[in-house]
């Protein structure tokens, strides 16, 4: 029984990391491979380490699956976020054919600052001059 | 149990050449520290499933410690880019 559980979660893993490579391959922008690769990337190096755990039934090795498998889903997020920030301030491009980019307004390159709210005028780049 | 291992080994290892053609293709940096950190993964999936393929826990130790440093490379790139990496513009 556990090996049949082993077997099936071993095999999705895997595909679901294919799927992520794929992803990488074909998407046309940064953000959009990120997309690809860190959930489903992060799904299945789980799927694989709790299927090592199912598959070697001593607690210590177990406890060492559940502490990969945290570690890949905690970190994933936070790597994910770190690197589409430098990407989008490097000025990483945009797919053509994207939507929105709400944020390329207010963005001052020079500094890594964001503000809020309509973009400011030319000229009124200070905001300690404006109060 | 012996085919399903090699299998799954034989599936990471075409993700790994696919993840490597946009680790050489880039365009942008991030780009590559994308694909980066998608081979580390792919690394720690392999030697999970090798750990089981042979029987010996003791490598899951290793795709442990992996998983630890690759965080960290993944962190000090990003900071990098931010600030004083070339930038693309």
């Amino acid at each position: 029984m556990s090996e049949v559980l082993t077997a099936i979660m071993l095999l999705a893993g895997a595909l679901l990391i294919l799927i992520g490579a794929i992803g990488a391959v074909r998407m046309p922008d940064l953000l959009l491979r990120m997309h690809a690769t860190t959930k489903a990337g992060a799904l299945g190096a789980g799927l694989i380490a709790v299927a090592s755990g199912i598959y070697f039934t001593s607690p210590e090795v177990s406890v060492r699956a559940v502490a990969i498998l945290a570690f890949v889903v905690l970190t994933a997020p936070v790597a994910a976020h770190m690197i589409g920030r430098a990407g989008y301030f490097t000025g990483a491009p945009l797919w053509e054919k994207t939507l929105k980019d709400e944020l390329r307004d207010n963005l001052d390159r020079t500094g890594h600052y964001l503000h809020s709210g309509s973009p400011q005028e030319p000229g009124d780049d200070n905001d300690s001059q404006r109060q | 149990m012996e085919w399903v291992a090699v299998a799954t080994l034989l599936i990471l290892v075409l993700a790994l050449a696919l993840t490597g053609v946009r680790l050489v293709l880039g365009p942008s940096l991030a780009d590559r520290v994308v694909a980066l950190e998608l081979i580390a993964l792919i690394a720690v999936a392999i030697m999970v499933v090798y750990a089981i393929q042979v029987g010996r826990p003791a490598f899951m130790d290793v795709a442990l410690v992996l998983a630890l440093t690759a965080f960290m490379a993944t962190v000090g790139f990003a900071r990098f880019l931010e600030r004083g990496g070339k930038t693309d513009e």
